[in-house]
């Protein structure tokens, strides 16, 4: 299985290149991709860099293209995908139809991976994409089972890659509007979810805090209680009179102990999530990565969790907490 | 001035039986010229099953409305995509795809489809290739304002492309989001797989408020939809005059044959009709909650 890995800068690139990514993903520094963060991605020539970084190790650079633009902005998506094609980006990751359609008429040779944000789960959407648009990989929503994706393992048309580590969408990627509907801003038209510029904190006399998204109150903590960053789906509110996570606790995704049933599967890629992380996340938790793939590549019988890979992987996660998630059905 | 049509979008949350074939049969002498039909929130919702949905299609059909099938907008189980297997082969209606699986199983069979909601067409060129596979009416996502209709069609116009037959969500809650886990169950503290089917139990969903008390959300099932029930009434105008077709109003559990009445009313006025829900943010390009301070 290949490990991909984030880069949301050229430190990060080449700190995951150096801890043994097969592929790093990466971004312009517009609204053309998921995570289209102040003071992240890259100018052109850093992309230029960081994929000369990558080819000379043998390693490759996904670009990510994966918002959905309307008909007024189509032009800056085209040219975002003829630069990945004239920079010698070895794949874009897409999920909309037009993006798609461009890339396979302009750049057929450019490899079209169909991106988590493209919604397909099951074995005809990966058909449409693969029918349609010639994808040659496809990246699953963090919906389903383990038995569902072994499943779809059998029955899709393409190789797999499937989210391994990172922060967790709870909500199908490219079906959830809850950030737009508090502050106009989406992960599909922006690239963004509940972004920065919408948070306020307020800290009160008595040392508890407040969180705000675009005015709407997200969370209450109280003094030297641990707060995470308010995503509308990690909020704390009001259902039938308690209080509670009513859609999911700050927790991050960690499949390692899956590592050997998604080989098995033929899962072709293991995706880690993370491209707003910072390089030490990039560098550690790749390196954690590389050395269970390793272990696994070369005595698959023998493969077990090592407690030292989930330690150092728990430092990385969202309130210290990692969970199986949708991959486990009492999740569900 | 061509008078729009009026649907009735498919019921988004968990009615017993009987109560839902009642609904439907008060439908059938209401002024709407479409009616959505089908489960597409959460496939363990079976008081009505894939058999009883295409029975009730075909009893409606007798009214002289347009029935469409909905399928479920998030497919995982190889049981859930049987039972879309069998609304696509039922063949005498439209299917409304919710996501791109039945999109493919309406093209591979030759099926028209409606483009629902939650299918992320967001350019001109996306429609057409929906168009190419047998799409013949779309429905635009929730968070697609007038801005971005008006730049479509102006693109598809410039390409000599025809549109397609243009349905609007005009009244109801906006459906925002769809997970695998039921939001309901982890509310009542009980398994998904035991679930007891206790979303019968909201017949407008399940009320999520902020910690002080503004309402916020609604939970239903595995779908989120925002609190506010939203209404395009009074921008009826922009609507006709961006060409809309048709008019989407979604089924809540009280006072829907009063909706159906006003938006009637209101189409045939050349007059906008005063606001009744909650005004749609998104359609302005704006934020799609109101944005009002908070309640102390």
């Amino acid at each position: 299985m290949q490990l991909v890995c984030p880069a949301g800068n050229l430190p990060a690139l080449q700190a995951a290149i150096d801890a043994g990514a097969d592929a790093v993903y990466a971004g312009f520094r517009d609204q053309t991709n998921a995570r289209a963060f102040p003071g992240l991605n890259f100018s052109d020539d850093e992309l230029r860099d960081g994929i000369a970084y990558a080819h000379q190790r043998g390693r490759q650079v996904y670009l990510a293209l994966n918002t959905y633009p309307d008909s007024a902005r189509l032009p800056q998506w085209y040219s975002a995908v003829d630069k990945a094609a004239e920079f010698g980006c070895d794949a874009i990751i897409a999920a909309e139809m037009a993006v798609l359609d461009y890339a396979t008429r302009t750049h057929p040779s450019l490899k079209r991976h169909l991106s988590v944000q493209g919604s397909a789960t099951t074995a005809p959407a990966l058909r449409y994409a693969y029918e349609r648009f010639g994808i040659s990989r496809a990246v699953l929503p963090r919906v389903l089972s383990i038995q569902q994706v072994e499943r779809l393992c059998e029955g899709s048309p393409v190789p797999l890659e499937v989210f391994a580590f990172g922060s967790l969408c709870i909500m199908v990627e490219g079906r959830c509007q809850l950030s737009s509907y508090v502050t106009g801003a989406s992960p599909n038209r922006h690239g963004v979810c509940s972004p920065a510029s919408f948070v306020r904190w307020e800290e009160h006399d008595d040392g508890r805090r407040s969180v705000r998204l675009n005015q709407v109150l997200m969370d209450r903590f109280e003094p030297r209680e641990p707060a995470g960053y308010p995503t509308v789906c990690k909020g704390r509110f009001e259902v039938g009179g308690e209080i509670f996570h009513a859609l999911e606790e700050p927790t991050s995704l960690n499949t390692l102990e899956l590592l050997p049933r998604l080989a098995q599967a033929g899962v072709a890629a293991l995706k880690i999530e993370g491209r707003q992380r910072g390089v030490a996340y990039v560098g550690s938790v790749t390196r954690t990565w590389r050395a269970a793939l390793d272990r696994y590549r070369d005595a698959p019988a023998s493969w077990s969790l090592q407690p030292g890979w989930q330690q150092s992987l728990s430092k990385h996660a969202e309130g210290h907490q990692t969970t199986l998630g949708p991959y486990h059905r009492s999740w569900h | 001035m061509t008078t729009m049509k009026l649907s009735l979008g498919p019921l988004q949350y968990f009615w017993p039986r009987e109560r839902t074939l009642a609904f439907y049969r008060e439908a059938a002498d209401w002024p709407v010229d479409v009616i959505y039909l089908g489960e597409t929130v959460c496939s363990k919702r079976r008081e009505l099953g894939t058999r009883d949905w295409i029975a009730l299609a075909a009893e409606l059909a007798r009214s002289g409305k347009q029935i469409v099938l909905s399928s479920l907008a998030l497919i995982e189980a190889e049981s859930e995509l049987g039972a879309l297997q069998r609304l696509v082969d039922h063949g005498d209606c439209w299917i409304e795809a919710n996501d791109l699986s039945a999109v493919q199983l309406c093209r591979e069979r030759g099926v028209p489809f409606v483009a629902g909601p939650t299918l992320n067409v967001y350019n001109h060129q996306a429609l057409a290739m929906l168009m190419e596979d047998g799409l013949r009416r779309w429905v635009p996502g929730v968070e697609q304002g007038h801005t971005l209709l008006r730049e479509l069609r102006e693109a598809m116009q410039a390409e000599g492309r025809t549109m397609p037959e243009l349905e609007v969500i005009a009244f109801g809650r906006l459906p925002l989001a769809f997970s695998a886990r039921c939001f309901t169950a982890r509310a009542l503290d009980v398994a998904k797989d035991q679930c007891g089917f206790r979303c019968i139990d909201y017949p407008d969903g399940m009320p999520l408020a902020t910690r002080e008390g503004r309402p916020f959300l609604r939970i239903n099932g595995i779908q989120i939809q925002g609190e506010e029930i939203t209404d395009l009434g009074p921008e009826l105008p922009v609507l006709r005059e961006l060409g809309v077709d048709i008019l989407r109003l979604y089924p809540q559990a009280e006072g829907m044959a009063e909706m159906v009445a006003h938006f009637h009313l209101a189409r045939r006025s050349p007059v906008a009709p005063p606001r009744i829900g909650a005004r749609n943010g998104y359609w302005h390009g704006e934020p799609g909650m109101r944005m009002t301070e908070a309640p102390a």
